[in-house]
């Protein structure tokens, strides 16, 4: 690990000032994922500004929707009854993901933050476009298993490993931000990027940008929602595909609202848009789970080690879906 | 920067790389804290702060001045153990001891957050206050500590057996068949 | 292994001496192999409290005045040669007191190697640091030592470094061709062929001929390889974690150029070693660089450091042929197969080791070759061989139950030998049907649905397995202990053995108690130091009997001793030492139980604190004039997601006969341990090997899935107890007899389950959709 000067801060503006104020400067939360590149020295900031003093209040707003400080632990969103009751698949997601210890610790605006990375990522004797652009990509023709069926390109497989964001993704949400020309919004679909040929940029957020806050806006439909990680074994695994689902049966038996994501599949958290457009309207039924499963897989390529993904994906979400109709899991 | 271990004030000059682990280690010879992987990946290094566990080994020290940390040495010595301490003995909850001390760290945070009602990957309703840690619920909550011993077993029996509300020498031993 | 050649060498030599005109065989059964006053209970471990209070001290723990830090660079490539190294930047980084690589290490001598050399405990004979070549992937090229862990890794990291590669052979199947036959697998041959066993498959009623294969796995004990070590002039100390302190003695001494006097090894506390934990380039490196800087040096592997500088089991390629007549026996028997080994190690991974004495046939092909890779040594595993052995035989055996349409249990029982198949040698004490009987009963059999697909609950398919498990029996030769008796009434009993995780500690304390006749509580067993006297290695289950052996040879002497000793004045006089057992403290007359004396009156009327006493074991004869196994059933079952082939095991029983249990609840461990890591073989665990570059891909945790608490159900375990009468106490040992047959019996189960038969481990979800 590189040397480094550390400083705290106590609110956001002091932080974006701290960090404008040092060169190659990072935002700490947590450290669950930048401490552990730090030592890998995969990241190499001069400074460190730890954020974990920001808010990490848990409001309900007026709408009904919910605002979650960034400073906010996973453990303590996941227990939050608001988010349980109005949200499960958020409580779900963030439950499925890492280990108690490290959900203690992580914060949201750390896990939104967090790389997308690969074992070759990891590995500076590989080759890898995202720790060195231009350096070309070990993971096409090697070990896939874990990597993109969406969305990838010839630079980057890699996945984003977050579960927490799957369901962010679902949701709609919205991420707050403070700069130093002061605050914005982002809609956390724009929030990361696809690989394209700069796998190396992954977010829609400038270096002096700091996530505040994440803002889920009032959606019925998820208070029946769960989110689905299949994995290589049956927990502390990253998900070889998983999916977030909220679900709205109308009376006459067809998809009211639905929201669709996926996760382990693509270098961003991947939100369903075509089979959320091919249900809208249609039966309730397997069928129609199954139909908008292939139109959303329509365009997936699959690897020599992830091929199998695409069917898993596509029969991950129709289970996902049914489970919701006969009310299994919140 | 100034530390509060096991409800001691430590001071001590520290690079800010230094992990809370490594501080644990190699500058407060408190090595009951293990180092098994140094990834956050195996719970080795499972610690109390505030009563919360962590991976001590992806905590920067200088984040966590100031507030109280207990590690397995704080839990209970040889001669006055903690009564989750006397479980693992008597439930054969180890074989190496090395995975042991986070095991038990991660035992004790693992009931204070079922106390507060914080629900788990296999919890079926998440509407519920009160949290029943049924064999499924231990072993998912406890899934954050690798034991590669196989002590698995004994853990969760150690845990159960802490949890009763008879103390935890009381619980019958599970015999094994002959 | 040359240990066990060096075990049949030293019998052939010495039986015939000590035995004169005498096989073996008739030699009599340990006269404890039915005491139950103290072995066979179930005390608590004694080192218990230590460990859970987290004052257990080990290698990476112990506080040194002076001590520094070291860090290892890893090659990046699997061959060629170091063309640059600028050790520039990291000389100058702050707290750097030396960068050590090929240019700067002292001159040092290759080590000797494990299972080749008498001295040997080196996984790799290669020489450590001595030039520019790179032979594999993750060699350690250079080191760093600092005043703190922090700078030591920032300045490793700093150190550029060029290489030019060269072609390697990393392909295993573009080897395989290439294969051929070892000289030997430890010590038996590398080919056994009765009758003409190709034809008898080709030509019997019923036939399964498959190709089974295993990927490499590792070790991943919770605690990483480290060494604290200190020179003192020219005499050495090193803190380790390692299963062989002797033999890493004299490793250490050969590498240095020193006297073995002059090296001390302390291992009192090992984090887990499951065969991984023996002399690699870190004591090497470590104690070089200690020279060098003249201070005590620390160095603890990185996790990537365990995966990169030490080897794990290697992947394998199986065939089993079997070839069954109309009533169910077996015509013809083949199991070959190829194997990756190094061309600097010695560990054949001897998969075709458990079809040499399972099943009766009319014939046998038992073969198995190896091709030379350019890879970090592979070393010995949980049961190397009979773990990935027992997947392909076991379930090819379960394909041959479905073939004929009989019961698993019932082919295996019409299978059963009544001496070993290959070798003609009886069995020692086998009870596998027992086992079976046992097994079966325990977990409802019985009840089993035998057709595929049958069983559904939801979404969740439902399926019960069943294999064999089997690990030899070994006792190790050249071990010696001492008693050191105290007129307190308390005994000191001595030897360098090593305490991983399998109770020693606890266990040798009681088995020493009950051959001297004294409470458990009376008993110390000091071990992990080669001050003491010699301790064989802690490898092929073989410990426990040999140190059993040990104790009850210095017993010996210490009675004699006694005897003459108590002299005329005590109610033992004139009785010889044939004539007395240890009991209640003391000596008595075995053919009456008042003519006794205890050892604190004895001691004190010759005016003595301590009496000790020191022997070697004899040469483990018994393994030549029987074949000894222990043998098991796996029964599994389990469920499959029939949407998305997760495989989640929910019931287990193990049923197992490994001779006298000396300890339930820490045997009971011991094996739930082999089944757990099989679990992990069977479902999860595979080092990911990349052949373009021989790199190690997956070397964490958090990408090597070993299981995790929430894949481990509650595991029955049950054992026969029979005593083997030709064992110290009647034991065997038990370390690792619990991973073998798990791979199958969790194959077999998914089979029944779904249909699918997996052959090539591990079983991940995706060779289920």
């Amino acid at each position: 690990m590189n040397p480094f000067d550390y400083a705290r801060a106590a609110d956001p503006a002091e932080a974006v000032r701290l960090a404008g104020a040092r060169p190659n400067t990072k935002f700490l939360g947590g450290g669950t994922n930048l401490v552990d590149l730090m030592r890998e020295t995969i990241e190499t900031p001069d400074s460190l500004v730890d954020v974990t003093g920001l808010s990490r209040r848990i409001e309900v707003l007026a709408d009904g929707g919910i605002l979650i400080g960034a400073a906010a632990r996973n453990t303590a969103v996941a227990a939050d009854p608001a988010v349980r009751k109005r949200f499960p698949m958020l409580a779900r997601a963030i439950l499925a993901g890492a280990s108690a210890q490290i959900r203690n610790m992580a914060t949201v605006g750390g896990n939104i933050m967090q790389r997308t990375r690969c074992c070759y990522f990891y590995d500076d004797a590989a080759r890898c476009n995202k720790r060195v652009p231009g350096a070309g990509c070990d993971a096409v023709g090697g070990f896939n298993r874990m990597h993109a069926i969406l969305g990838a390109s010839p630079a980057c497989v890699a996945t984003h490993p977050s579960d927490l964001c799957v369901a962010l993704a679902a949701l709609d949400a919205v991420v707050h931000v403070e700069g130093p020309t002061g605050g914005r919004t982002l809609r956390f679909i724009d929030f990361h990027r696809l690989p394209g040929d700069r796998p190396d940029i992954e977010t829609a957020l400038a270096a002096d940008e700091l996530i505040t806050a994440v803002e889920l806006p009032p959606l019925s439909a998820a208070a029946r929602s769960t989110y689905r990680k299949v994995r290589d074994r049956s927990s502390y695994a990253f998900a070889l595909v998983s999916v977030a689902a909220a679900l709205d049966v109308a009376a006459d038996g067809t998809v009211g609202t639905v929201r669709l994501a996926l996760g382990g599949v693509a270098h961003k958290p991947w939100r369903a848009a075509k089979a959320e457009a091919a249900l809208h309207g249609a039966p309730a039924t397997e069928a129609s789970f199954r139909a908008a499963a292939e139109a959303e897989l329509m365009d997936a390529v699959g690897l020599p080690g992830n091929a199998f993904k695409i069917e898993l994906a596509k029969r991950t979400i129709v289970a996902t879906l049914a489970g919701l109709v006969r009310g299994e899991r919140s | 920067m100034r530390f509060i271990i096991n409800g001691q004030s430590v001071e001590r000059a520290l690079d800010a790389r230094t992990s809370l682990l490594d501080l644990l280690r190699d500058h407060l010879h408190l090595t009951g804290t293990k180092k098994g992987c140094n990834q956050g990946a195996c719970g080795a290094c499972t610690v109390l702060v505030e009563g919360e566990r962590i991976n001590a080994c992806l905590a920067l020290a200088v984040q966590y001045q100031e507030r109280p940390i207990t590690t397995i040495e704080g839990l209970g010595e040889e001669v006055a153990l903690h009564p989750l301490q006397r479980a693992f003995i008597e439930h054969d909850g180890f074989q190496c001891g090395y995975c042991t001390p986070g095991q038990i760290c991660s035992a004790v945070g693992m009931m204070a957050e079922a106390g507060r009602g914080v629900p788990s990957a296999v919890t079926a309703d998440l509407d519920g206050d009160s949290v029943d840690l049924t064999h499924d619920e231990l072993r998912e909550r406890m899934s954050g500590n690798l034991c590669r011993c196989g002590a698995h077993n004994g853990i969760i029996e150690a845990i159960q057996a802490a949890m009763a509300p008879a103390p935890a020498q009381a619980a019958p031993v599970k015999e094994d068949a002959r | 292994m040359s240990l066990i050649r060096d075990a049949i060498d030293a019998v052939r030599r010495l039986v015939p001496e000590a035995l004169p005109g005498a096989l073996p065989s008739e030699a009599p059964p340990d006269p404890l192999i039915d005491a139950r006053r103290v072995i066979g209970t179930p005390l608590s471990r004694v080192d218990g409290p230590l460990k859970v209070a987290g004052k257990a001290r080990f290698a990476a723990e112990v506080p040194l005045d002076g001590l520094v830090y070291a860090a290892l660079r890893y090659s990046a490539v699997a061959r060629g040669r170091i063309a640059v190294l600028d050790t520039a930047a990291a000389e100058a980084a702050p707290g750097v007191l030396l960068v050590m690589t090929h240019r700067n290490a002292p001159r040092l001598s290759p080590p000797p190697l494990m299972m080749a050399d008498p001295r040997g405990a080196a996984a790799s004979s290669l020489p450590v640091m001595q030039d520019a070549t790179i032979r594999w992937n993750g060699e350690p090229v250079a080191l760093v030592v600092a005043a703190t862990q922090e700078q030591a890794e920032h300045a490793a990291s700093l150190i550029r470094i060029d290489y030019e590669a060269e072609a390697a052979a990393l392909s295993f199947d573009a080897a395989k061709p290439h294969a051929a036959p070892p000289g030997d697998i430890l010590g038996e041959p590398t080919t056994i062929k009765v009758g003409d066993a190709e034809a008898a498959v080709a030509g019997a009623a019923f036939r399964v001929d498959r190709i089974y294969r295993t990927p490499r796995h590792n070790h991943c004990a919770i605690e990483p390889h480290a060494v604290t070590v200190a020179w003192e002039g020219d005499s050495l100390t090193i803190h380790d974690a390692t299963q062989m302190v002797h033999l890493t003695r004299s490793t250490m001494a050969a590498v240095f150029g020193i006297a073995e006097e002059q090296v001390r090894v302390l291992s009192p506390f090992v984090g887990g070693g499951f065969g991984n934990k023996a002399v690699w380039n870190h004591h090497v490196l470590a104690a070089a660089a200690a020279r060098m800087v003249n201070r005590p040096v620390r160095l603890a592997l990185s996790r990537e450091g365990v995966f990169r500088a030490t080897g794990g089991r290697t992947l394998t390629e199986q065939r089993v042929a079997l070839g069954a007549k109309a009533d169910g026996t077996l015509a013809g028997l083949i199991h070959s197969g190829v194997t990756g080994i190094t061309s600097h190690n010695q560990c054949p991974e001897q998969f075709s080791f458990p079809a040499r004495h399972l099943y009766a046939a009319d014939s046998f092909l038992i073969t198995q070759s190896a091709v030379e890779l350019d890879m970090v040594a592979n070393t010995f595993m949980r049961a190397p061989g009979e773990s990935i052995g027992t997947f392909a035989l076991e379930s090819a055996i379960d394909e041959l139950a479905e073939t004929m349409g009989l019961d698993p249990v019932e082919l295996r029982r019409r299978l059963e030998p009544e001496r070993d198949p290959t070798s003609g040698l009886a069995f020692s004490s086998r009870h596998l049907v027992e086992a079976y009987r046992r097994g079966a009963e325990r977990f409802g059999w019985d009840r089993r649905n035998p057709t595929p697909r049958a069983r559904r609950d939801g979404d969740w398919l439902i399926g019960q397995g069943v294999a064999t498990a089997t690990y030899p029996y070994y006792r190790m030769p050249g071990g010696e202990a001492r008693i050191r008796l105290r007129a307190d009434g308390h005994a000191v009993v001595q030897m360098a053995a090593h305490e991983m995780g399998m109770g020693t500690a606890t266990v040798q304390a009681q088995q020493a108690a009950e051959r001297l006749g004294l409470p458990v509580e009376r008993v110390t067993f000091e071990y992990g130091d080669s001050a003491l006297p010699r301790g064989t290695l802690a490898g092929g289950s073989s410990q426990s009997a040999s140190i059993a052996a040990a104790v009850a040879a210095a017993q010996a002497v210490l009675v004699e001793q006694l005897l003459r000793l108590a002299g005329n004045d005590s109610p033992l006089a004139g009785l010889k030492p044939a004539e007395v057992e240890a009991r209640d403290g003391g000596l008595c007359y075995r053919d009456d139980p008042r003519r006794c004396e205890s050892y604190a009156s004895i001691l004190r009327r010759a005016g003595q604190d301590e009496l000790v006493a020191e022997a070697a074991a004899p040469p483990p004869a018994e393994t030549q004039a029987y074949s000894m196994h222990s043998y098991g059933a796996q029964f599994c079952e389990l469920r499959v997601n029939a949407v998305t082939g997760e495989t989640r095991v929910t019931r287990w029983v193990g049923s197992f006969n490994t001779g006298r249990i000396l300890n339930p609840k820490t045997a009971a461990s011991q094996f739930r341990g082999g089944i757990i890591m099989g679990l992990g073989l069977a479902l999860t665990e595979e080092t990911l090997f990349d052949e373009r570059t021989g790199r190690i891909m997956n070397p964490s945790l958090a990408d090597y899935h070993v299981p995790v608490h929430l894949d481990v159900p509650e595991i029955d375990v049950i054992w026969n107890d029979i005593p083997d009468p030709h064992s110290p106490l009647g034991l065997h040992g038990i370390g690792e007899i619990g991973i073998t047959g798990v791979g199958a019996a969790v194959a077999n189960a998914v089979h029944n389950a779904t249909g699918i038969r997996v052959r090539e481990l591990p079983i991940t979800l995706d060779k289920l959709l």
